[in-house]
């Protein structure tokens, strides 16, 4: 099956890694999972400060599923359970004793309820993102189908197919199988056009073809078999596929995380082998630009990732791939910057000589510009590849029209996908949190 | 410049709450972030990380940008109607430029400080940055009124048109009408003798003294102004000194009308401008130049002494009036068009075939393109909700399969 999206944009930016770059372990000493990048994952401690954990051993349980977990990717101690305001959790923090104890599943189970309680005990359900909504999987979902993605197209993303050991298709079969359990419907599995991802039993391949954000699970579904009301899809990245696939192989968790450090303010943007949610600082020590610029770190890509710093509370934040770095812009002070014709400003619009250029742009997190209501049209349009009118849906959710957000296609959506017009959009409209908001909003009313 | 930067650092907290001008904190950010680009202003923790360089100044700018070709051409011309009506035969370019400018600049200004006036006032009551929609609305409005209309008229209508067709509905982005369109309709309904006939598209004035004023009892309609009063099919069309105007004059544009709307080259090339920058929608563009052509085409074919419009030919109705300058700046203005992309080939090519009926069949009013903007204005929202509800039937048409 082939795919070719031509709406988006890839944003050249300065600090890609070479292809085949080598990957470099860093030590971990201390860890943590923070449960609000888990939406839908309403979190309840599973263990106390002091206590001893596996790697596998239940952090976080789900108030309202408690075989959901998040679950620990070292063997250690747990140092803290971190609160913020309303007794909110903020983090669990487990310092790892280097020691290479493990939980043991029962991998061997073949019933969908077995295999359902497996997933989401070992922490990998909450791995997985379902639509509606684009809230944590539940074992208890009718799933209609399941959508894995094998390209990120995001900015100075590295190639998840190119990471040591994920293209193993017998991994990745077994991880297919136990996924057919939960779904009358197929398991997707799209590439890139040459992908090393060789054909896996059981599923259909998807050869896709476009720019960012072709390579989201989200956009594929919307472009192969879209959402409709009442059905429920299931999006993941192949990354957790082989996580699946290498637990029902092991029966352990492998919470082992190579991450590509990236952005215009790397020195030597390089691949490091960790685990999930290990120390930024860990990460970017040693590697950040000494320009005497501010830099802002980013956990994640450019679009959808989270600002952490390199603080004693920066942790790599899920999906656990990319850091970025990039000036922070504070220290600047642009002169009439509006009417700018420098080449190296970053611009979709033609009206700045730098698109027109083949070169590497180095943008900081300046806005720049104020907000202001909607104004141009056409703009978010252009960069969403889906069946969608986006601005209708966008005002329909500013106005809480359930009706009309129904109507629009809310339902086939997530903030993620609305990351690249948020970039372009003249008005500088928070457009991955309004859509976020209105997804909460939803499934509270439909809940 | 950096001695300016720590100019405005040291009075910025007078404007912050709590500082003795904390009443002027709109009016100060709009000029701090004019002239700086804002450094406090980036991307939050969880949202995008960097933002595209575009932002509205830079929009609106450009609108302003692309009117100028048409802006140094009105001036020129008016000063050249000037001297033709006074018989002249040498026109001296300079003389005729600083005539123009400085009849457009009283116009100009009362436009911004009326305007942008209300703008910051209302910015500051709302606690909200100033927005930047009227830099293009201030431009516009003299442009498209008679060359001398008065300012006091101009200061009312624009007034009139922020307020009450922006500022009440929100503010720029939300408005239902074309603000500048408003202003102009405002004067044409409410002091239609100051506004239409054959006495006020030739400035009479000295303009402080750079031309001699031109006789009282002065007059010269606009070409459509004649063809509208004409019985039966119309003679000849004349100009300010008597000869005959060609259609190559109304391309360059020099004949009497609205200051800056004339010259159908110099839309041409704003029209490059905003297409080449990525402003102005070219659809839009295209359908009213094609609904133009096609009801001035089917016009002509049933000329009719009744209507003696009627015989323009249909490529000529496009270079007459004010017909190619709503086409391409008034149509095209995003808040007030169709937003979705079939709604924009609807709206555009009703907007150029109601202006050419108005201008044929309704005599009474020369020109349409004023009118058809501002009616398919209103109904560029019905346009959109049809586009819309197709996307809605769409998506619910794949569940009942």
């Amino acid at each position: 099956m082939k795919l070719h999206l031509s709406k988006g944009l890839n944003l050249r930016l300065a600090g890609a890694i070479g292809n085949n770059a080598a990957t470099i372990g860093t030590p971990v000493t201390t860890v943590a999972i923070c449960p609000d990048d888990f939406p839908g994952f309403t979190p309840k401690p599973a263990v106390r400060e002091n206590d001893k954990v596996e790697t596998g051993t239940p952090l976080l349980y789900d108030k309202y599923n408690p075989t959901l977990c998040l679950v620990s990717p070292v063997a250690g101690t747990v140092k803290a359970v971190v609160r913020g305001e309303r007794r909110k959790i903020l983090r669990v923090v487990v310092e790892a004793d280097g020691t290479p104890a493990a939980v043991k599943f029962d991998a061997g189970a073949g019933s969908a309820d077995a295999v359902g309680e497996l997933l989401a005990r070992s922490g990998m359900m909450a791995l997985i993102r379902r639509r509606p909504y684009d809230i944590v999987a539940f074992p208890t979902d009718t799933v209609r189908d399941i959508f894995v993605t094998a390209l990120d197209t995001a900015p100075l993303a590295y190639p998840m197919d190119r990471l040591p050991g994920v293209a193993d298709a017998d991994i990745l079969a077994k991880a297919v199988k136990a996924l057919k359990t939960f779904t009358k419907g197929d398991v997707y599995i799209s590439r890139a056009t040459g992908s090393s991802i060789p054909d896996i039993e059981g599923a259909v391949m998807v050869d896709v073809d476009g720019p960012h954000p072709a390579g989201n699970a989200g956009i594929q579904a919307a472009n192969i078999k879209p959402v409709n009301k009442g059905e429920t899809i299931w999006c993941l990245d192949v990354v957790t596929l082989w996580r699946i696939g290498r637990l029902l192989a092991t029966g352990n968790v492998d919470a082992t995380s190579i991450v590509a450090v990236t952005g215009p303010e790397v020195t030597d943007p390089v691949l490091v082998r960790t685990v999930v949610g290990a120390p930024v600082a860990s990460l970017v020590k040693g590697r950040l630009a000494d320009d005497g610029r501010h830099k802002r770190i980013i956990s994640g890509n450019v679009l959808t990732g989270t600002a952490v710093g390199d603080g004693a509370d920066a942790y790599l934040r899920y999906p656990y791939r990319q850091i970025t770095v990039i000036a922070e812009g504070d220290d600047v002070n642009e002169f009439m910057g509006w009417a700018s014709l420098n080449p190296s400003k970053m611009s979709t619009r033609p009206s700045f000589p730098g698109r027109f250029l083949r070169k590497l742009f180095r943008p900081d997190a300046r806005l720049n510009g104020g907000r202001r209501s909607m104004i141009m049209s056409g703009e978010y349009d252009r960069m969403i590849p889906m069946d969608i009118l986006p601005e209708y849906l966008i005002k329909a959710i500013m106005a809480r029209d359930i009706e009309k957000m129904e109507q629009l296609g809310i339902y086939e959506v997530a903030p993620e996908d609305f990351a690249l017009a948020e970039y372009a959009d003249t008005s500088k409209l928070p457009l991955q949190q309004i859509v976020r908001d209105g997804l909460d909003y939803l499934r509270k009313e439909n809940e | 410049m950096s001695a300016l930067r720590k100019y405005l650092d040291r009075i910025k907290p007078h404007f912050e709450p709590g500082g003795k001008y904390q009443k002027f904190n709109s009016a100060f950010d709009a000029f701090e972030s004019f002239l700086y680009t804002p450094r406090t202003r980036s991307a939050v923790a969880t949202a995008a990380q960097i933002h595209d360089s575009m932002d509205s100044k830079r929009a609106m700018i450009i609108v302003v940008l692309a009117l100028m070709p048409c802006f140094f051409f009105g001036m020129y011309n008016t000063g050249y109607q000037h001297w033709l009506a006074n018989g002249a035969t040498d026109f001296p370019f300079w003389q005729l430029m600083a005539y123009g400018f400085l009849t457009v600049l009283p116009r100009v200004a009362v436009a911004y400080i009326v305007g942008l006036g209300i703008e910051f006032i209302v910015a500051q009551w709302r606690h909200e940055e100033v927005q930047e929609g009227f830099l293009v609305t201030g431009i516009l409005v003299p442009m498209i009124c008679p060359p001398e209309v008065s300012l006091w008229m101009l200061a009312l209508a624009v007034a009139f048109s922020v307020i009450f067709v922006k500022e009440v509905f929100g503010g720029t982005g939300y408005n239902v009408l074309n603000v500048a369109l408003v202003s102009r309709a405002f004067l044409f309904f409410a002091y239609p003798a100051q506004m239409s006939g054959d006495k006020v598209w030739v400035a009479t004035s000295s303009a402080f003294g750079t031309a001699a004023p031109v006789a009282d009892g002065f007059s010269c309609a606009t070409p459509l102004g004649q063809i509208a009063t004409a019985a039966g099919a119309p003679d000849v069309i004349t100009g300010v000194n008597g000869t005959a105007v060609t259609a190559w004059d109304a391309f360059l544009g020099l004949i009497p009308g609205s200051f800056g709307e004339t010259s159908t080259l110099c839309i041409i090339i704003g029209a490059i401008i905003l297409l080449a920058a990525g402003i102005a929608n070219w659809r839009i563009i295209v359908s009213v130049f094609a609904g133009g052509l096609l009801m001035g085409w089917i016009a002509n074919v049933f000329a009719s002494p009744l209507y003696p419009a009627s015989y323009i030919p249909a490529v000529d109705q496009l270079l007459y009036g004010g017909f190619a300058f709503a086409a391409v700046f008034m149509a095209t203005d995003p808040v007030t068009a169709c937003r979705t992309t079939a709604g924009k080939w609807v709206y555009g090519f009703l907007i150029g075939v109601i202006a050419i009926i108005i201008r044929t069949y309704n005599t009474g009013y020369p020109e349409g393109a004023m009118l058809a903007v501002l009616l398919m204005n209103c109904f560029a929202p019905l346009i959109d909700w049809c586009v819309v509800q197709a996307n809605i039937r769409h998506r619910l048409n794949r569940i009942a399969q």
